[in-house]
């Protein structure tokens, strides 16, 4: 289905930058919930964020797709570049935005529709198929990048609410791609999953990382430590650590973070 | 707390005996649920009350008396008649002499005094004449009349006139029913299902027997019409741009306590806001259902206005996210994910706030739609909104205030109208809301 791997596993591709922010702020009301954080995010690598509950990774996250602009009293400040613009540009259009910029949700959250619709939702609002057969074409693709083609193939009309957990968020996924975003956000894709669809969805993010810059927020270390090839260490709000996953794993330059991946802190 | 009352050896206690703690628990537990059967059963009770009532005093408003009569027209008399001056009195005569001969034949030895026909009946030339001249084919041909005896008349096979109570009546003499009783006894008087009731327009004060209360359901139709085109797009609208799209400020928070004191405000307030504002300054036509209806609008708006908040409050934010994090708009999220899930809630709001409108009485009061007598169904789907008319409460409220008894079983009889009515709106609302109904 795939060519080979242009990479090998820990290999850290020298590509461009897909993300830069810079001196990002965020403030819940008057709580300071983003601590000047700079990050650069490279194309076709997954990025991790770890970090104890409540450390940001999450509102960060959403920063990058603008989803906190429906949280009235949040206010971000500083600037994150996709591709060198602005996504904070007055110009912008969040929607425009997010069609570039997917992301996927804690809990599987498909909508109460039909597998087939639940694909095909994206592509019909931004136009991208012309017809019909286009969009089976989106939607097939879709669920195969998703690996869950060969489970719904035979049932696209039952309703996507009716599968498994596991299936559920991999049919998200499979929703976020089905948009061709060039950025896929994952917010702790695994936490309502079990171990063996935990599994097939690393295997997926890996899968994805051909196409796409992903970037994962995840409480698992060990997760991060076999998905990613960067890791960013957040806590209280800052970027305490980021850097490549493996030396971030086997030799952390900040005391925090080597007691957070030890188990200390968090 | 100290340490060492934290590591206390547990003391060791049977799982088979039970303690006096958890009997306390179970005690209050099964009193409770003992409160709370009690005040069903009695919640029960009232209800099977109120409703053997209704229907008790209602039926009779659905059932008339009726004087069937084979009557024959020979060529002779027809043209006698007709060549006479008092034209309808001489079909009057003729038809008691019918029914005359019709004792006689069955061998009841009583007296068909004219004038007691007369009060039984009401005057009946008008109509057998009306007759004759719209068929006059059936001059020599037997025919069965029915005609509707008066509402005493039910009323002494209800129970309700008797001998006693007629005593000095102008209406009905105490000696007519000695007549009644031979002509039931003969089967010339039965009861009969009262079509006239449920298709009828209302009559006057002294006529309960004709009136019927198929003009204000009519009446009612339209206005129920003029508040569900406008509530509900209104309502919905302003409910989706409120709970989606309204930033949450100091004036949006007012307008929610005004919405939601706007709902608690009395009814009659919106009958004389109605009256000042569509018929005294808009000049609205008076007793129109068009302007019931607006002023029931007035009055359901906050009750939709609120269930339609709750219904999209209710369905889950992550549908959102998935919507807008697929990049769909706030509006496609909206309408294409957040809508269709509210679906069943907002039709249930819907369906009971016109339920409530539909038996709404107080503001129809003071917009004039209650006492008006109407006396035939609209002319037209535009008349039917322009015309004047009344509504089915204010039809039973009309009833009610009548000094005639016999109207008495109309407003009764209008109130298993008005249920059936409501009850087939809430079944609706049941049937929509399973069928709507998706799980996420």
């Amino acid at each position: 289905m795939y060519d080979a791997p242009h990479y090998t596993e820990r290999d850290v591709a020298q590509t461009d930058t897909k993300i830069s922010a810079k001196g990002v702020q965020v403030y819940y009301g008057d709580t300071h919930a983003i601590k000047d954080v700079d990050v650069e995010i490279a194309d076709k690598t997954v990025t991790a964020f770890i970090g104890p509950s409540g450390c940001g990774k999450s509102t960060f996250l959403r920063c990058l797709n603008r989803m906190n602009d429906t949280i009235d009293i949040c206010r971000v400040q500083g600037d994150i570049l996709l591709d060198g613009e602005d996504i904070y540009d007055r110009r912008v259009d969040p929607v425009q935005l997010r069609a570039k910029v997917g992301m996927v949700f804690q809990k599987p959250n498909p909508f109460p529709k039909s597998i087939y619709d639940n694909i095909a939702y994206g592509p019909r609002i931004h136009g991208l198929a012309k017809n019909k057969a286009d969009l089976d074409v989106i939607v097939e693709k879709s669920l195969r990048r998703g690996a869950i083609w060969d489970e719904v193939k035979d049932r696209l009309q039952a309703p996507g609410t009716g599968l498994s957990g596991g299936q559920q968020q991999r049919l998200c996924i499979a929703r976020a791609v089905a948009t061709e975003p060039e950025v896929l956000l994952m917010d702790e894709p695994c936490s309502a999953l079990d171990p063996i669809a935990t599994a097939q969805v690393e295997e997926l993010i890996d899968e994805l990382r051909r196409d796409y810059s992903v970037v994962i927020v995840t409480h698992s270390m060990q997760q991060a430590a076999r998905v990613s090839q960067k890791t960013a260490f957040f806590h209280l709000g800052n970027l305490v650590e980021y850097d490549d996953t493996s030396k971030i794993f086997t030799n952390p330059e900040d005391p925090r973070t080597e007691s957070y991946i030890t188990g200390r802190i968090g | 707390m100290t340490d060492a009352s934290m590591h206390e050896t547990p003391r060791k206690s049977s799982i088979h005996t039970i303690d006096a703690r958890t009997k306390q628990r179970n005690a209050s537990e099964s009193r409770f649920k003992a409160y709370g059967i009690a005040a069903i059963a009695l919640g029960l009770f009232f209800l099977v009350v109120l409703f053997v009532s209704i229907v008790r005093s209602g039926l009779p408003a659905f059932t008339k008396t009726v004087v069937e009569v084979e009557f024959t027209l020979t060529q002779e008399q027809f043209e006698q008649a007709e060549s006479q001056l008092m034209k309808t009195g001489a079909y009057q005569d003729l038809f008691i002499a019918g029914i005359q001969s019709q004792l006689d034949a069955r061998n009841i030895d009583v007296q068909a005094d004219p004038a007691a026909l007369e009060r039984l009946l009401g005057k009946i030339g008008g109509d057998i004449r009306a007759f004759y001249s719209e068929n006059p084919g059936m001059v020599g041909e037997p025919h069965v009349f029915g005609l509707s005896a008066s509402s005493r008349v039910d009323g002494y096979f209800n129970g309700r006139v008797t001998r006693e109570t007629l005593v000095d009546s102008r209406f009905l003499q105490a000696s007519d029913l000695d007549l009644v009783d031979a002509l039931f006894e003969a089967g010339i008087i039965k009861s009969a299902f009262n079509w006239g009731f449920i298709t009828g327009a209302d009559s006057g004060v002294d006529n309960p027997g004709g009136a019927g209360i198929g003009v204000s359901v009519v009446g009612s139709f339209f206005m129920m019409l003029v508040v569900l085109v406008l509530s509900l797009p209104i309502g919905v609208a302003a409910s989706i741009y409120l709970e989606e799209f309204a930033p949450k400020n100091r004036w949006t928070d007012l307008i929610e306590v005004n919405i939601s004191n706007l709902a608690a405000v009395p009814s009659i307030v919106f009958g004389i806001l109605g009256l000042a504002v569509f018929i005294q300054f808009m000049h609205l036509p008076q007793s129109a259902p068009l302007v019931g209806g607006l002023v029931l609008t007035l009055m359901t708006l906050p009750t939709i206005i609120i269930s339609t908040r709750a219904s999209l409050k209710s369905v889950p934010p992550s549908i959102r996210d998935a919507a807008l994090g697929v990049g769909a708009s706030k509006m496609q999220a909206v309408f294409h994910h957040v809508l269709p899930l509210a679906m069943p809630g907002i039709l249930t709001g819907t369906i009971i706030g016109l339920a409530q409108a539909l038996g709404e009485t107080a503001p129809l009061l003071l917009i004039g739609m209650v006492g008006f007598v109407a006396r035939g169904y609209p002319d037209g789907f535009v008349g039917g909104f322009v015309e004047p008319n009344s509504a089915m409460p204010a039809q039973i409220y009309t009833w009610a205030a009548r000094a005639d008894a016999s109207f008495y079983d109309k407003a009764w009889g209008g109130i298993i109208v008005l249920l059936v009515f409501l009850l087939t709106m809430n079944i609706i609302a049941i049937i929509l809301r399973r069928r709507f109904e998706r799980r996420w």
